[in-house]
């Protein structure tokens, strides 16, 4: 921490006295080609006291967007506490390799982002809009990935509330069958068993059925083919149906959380875009030095907060156990 | 370090330029370097960064695959992501060398958020009863 504070100390100076760091600008403009000057608003006094400005100004934002997206977070601590099995049971439905790949690229972006802060200040002008065009093609691509994430929840009707409307059961799922395939077995012979049951009710009184019947002897269900059903209330107390395998009871919750959570991020990721397309046209006509770095500074704290989040999202929706 | 501790406005400028062209024939000179207004990052610290997260990602998506309990998974993927989430803070955020107001800052939000998440853990099974209620008459 020493070096810390003897690197902050000498800009002390500059913050609180007038006169002696303003004569200190007006030295350094003489031998410097850099449009540096006209970037000082009227209404500070130095280079330093409009830079920590805006840089308080951003961290005031970035704590008002924690607070906002924890509301989101806290809907979802609760309802995971109350339902893990919703939770269990919506997790097979997630992709997570896209998830994983989305989280690669938005890290990438946040390199490119601080790397950026890094080329406005040393002024290396190629440099800066080189990574801030790869923070915004990160960007791009993991709108896309979301886009076709997205996509194919809408098909398969994994949306929030009365829209939700599964096409396939949790156990007829590859990423189902694959982690538990005498769970997903069991639950197709349950199944089967519901259906001749419901069969030969709807047959008239002393028919018999013709095809061949399902029932029978088998044997008591082991550990393997159980626990995964009932921890995602395909079977059991919390699951909507109770004479077959179902999903369980307020499935779709699950849904309104990820589309609001993951909703809610990719919006930041568009307006983090669009800033950064305005820094990137900014930084081509060469306004970022030294001396002013700010919106590009700003900017990147902004999209690392973008990041963080997402570092949080992606193992709460997507590596759920 | 010491030697680094130059009055930055007056010779800042120029050495920025300096250091700007030297860093693009080779990077390594000016770690550490303090150009006027704010710390800057060392080429090689970005990319460490980047490593860690990186490897981190990938050691909570194959932690997955082991059963550590009812909980234990998510602890571990809630450690390893405030893992990260430090170092992007730390180092990608500048908040080790940036004034420490800031680093106040943002705790003050941490701190907030966890208020708002554990008092409301605590409060979520007050109402368990009547949901039970409405529940079992609506089955």
């Amino acid at each position: 921490m020493s070096e810390s504070t003897s690197e902050i100390a000498p800009l002390q100076p500059t913050k609180g006295g007038h006169g002696a760091p303003a004569a200190v600008e007006h030295d350094a403009h003489g031998g410097h080609a850099h449009a540096d000057g006209p970037h000082l608003s009227h209404h500070f006094d130095t280079y330093q006291q409009q830079f920590d400005a805006g840089k308080l100004g951003i961290w005031l934002f970035l704590l008002t967007e924690v607070l906002f997206f924890s509301g989101l977070f806290c809907a979802y601590t609760v309802y995971r506490g109350m339902h893990p099995e919703v939770f269990v049971y919506a997790h097979y439905f997630l992709n997570t390799t896209m998830g994983a790949i989305n989280t690669c690229v938005l890290l990438v972006s946040s390199l490119t982002a601080a790397w950026a802060v890094r080329n406005a200040q040393l002024a290396q002008r190629k440099l800066l809009v080189l990574n801030i065009a790869i923070t915004i093609v990160c960007a791009c691509t993991f709108m896309v990935v979301k886009f076709f994430e997205y996509q194919h929840k809408f098909h398969d009707g994994l949306l929030p509330g009365p829209a939700f409307h599964p096409t396939e059961q949790v156990w007829e799922l590859e990423s189902f069958k694959k982690k538990h395939p005498e769970a997903a077995e069991y639950a197709e012979h349950l199944t089967k068993l519901a259906e001749a049951k419901d069969k030969a009710k709807a047959l008239p009184a002393g028919a018999i059925p013709l095809d061949q019947p399902v029932t029978g002897v088998f044997e008591k269900p082991t550990e393997e083919q159980l626990e995964p059903l009932l921890k995602a209330g395909v079977i059991g107390p919390s699951a909507e149906d109770p004479t077959r395998p179902s999903k369980p009871r307020n499935g779709h919750v699950f849904f309104s959380i990820y589309f609001f959570m993951t909703g809610l991020h990719g919006i930041h990721v568009l307006g983090g875009i669009g800033v950064f397309i305005w820094l990137l046209v900014r930084a081509n006509k060469g306004q970022f030095g030294p001396k002013y770095f700010g919106p590009i500074d700003y900017a990147a704290l902004y999209w690392h907060l973008v990041d963080l989040i997402w570092i949080y999202l992606f193992p709460l929706l997507y590596l759920i156990h | 370090m010491a030697t680094e501790d130059k009055q930055p406005m007056s010779t800042t400028p120029q050495d920025a330029d300096a250091t700007a062209s030297l860093a693009a024939a080779g990077h390594g000179h000016d770690a550490h370097a303090d150009h006027g207004l704010a710390h800057t990052m060392p080429v090689w610290m970005l990319l460490a960064v980047l490593g860690a997260l990186m490897g981190l990602t990938i050691l909570t998506v194959s932690v997955t695959s082991f059963d550590l309990g009812s909980q234990g998974n998510l602890v571990v993927a809630m450690v390893i992501a405030t893992i990260k989430a430090t170092l992007v803070c730390t180092f990608f955020m500048h908040l080790l060398w940036d004034k420490k107001f800031h680093l106040i800052l943002f705790l003050t939000a941490v701190l907030f958020v966890i208020l708002f998440l554990s008092m409301t853990i605590t409060d979520r099974g007050e109402y368990q009863h009547g949901i039970d209620t409405y529940q079992s008459a609506t089955k």
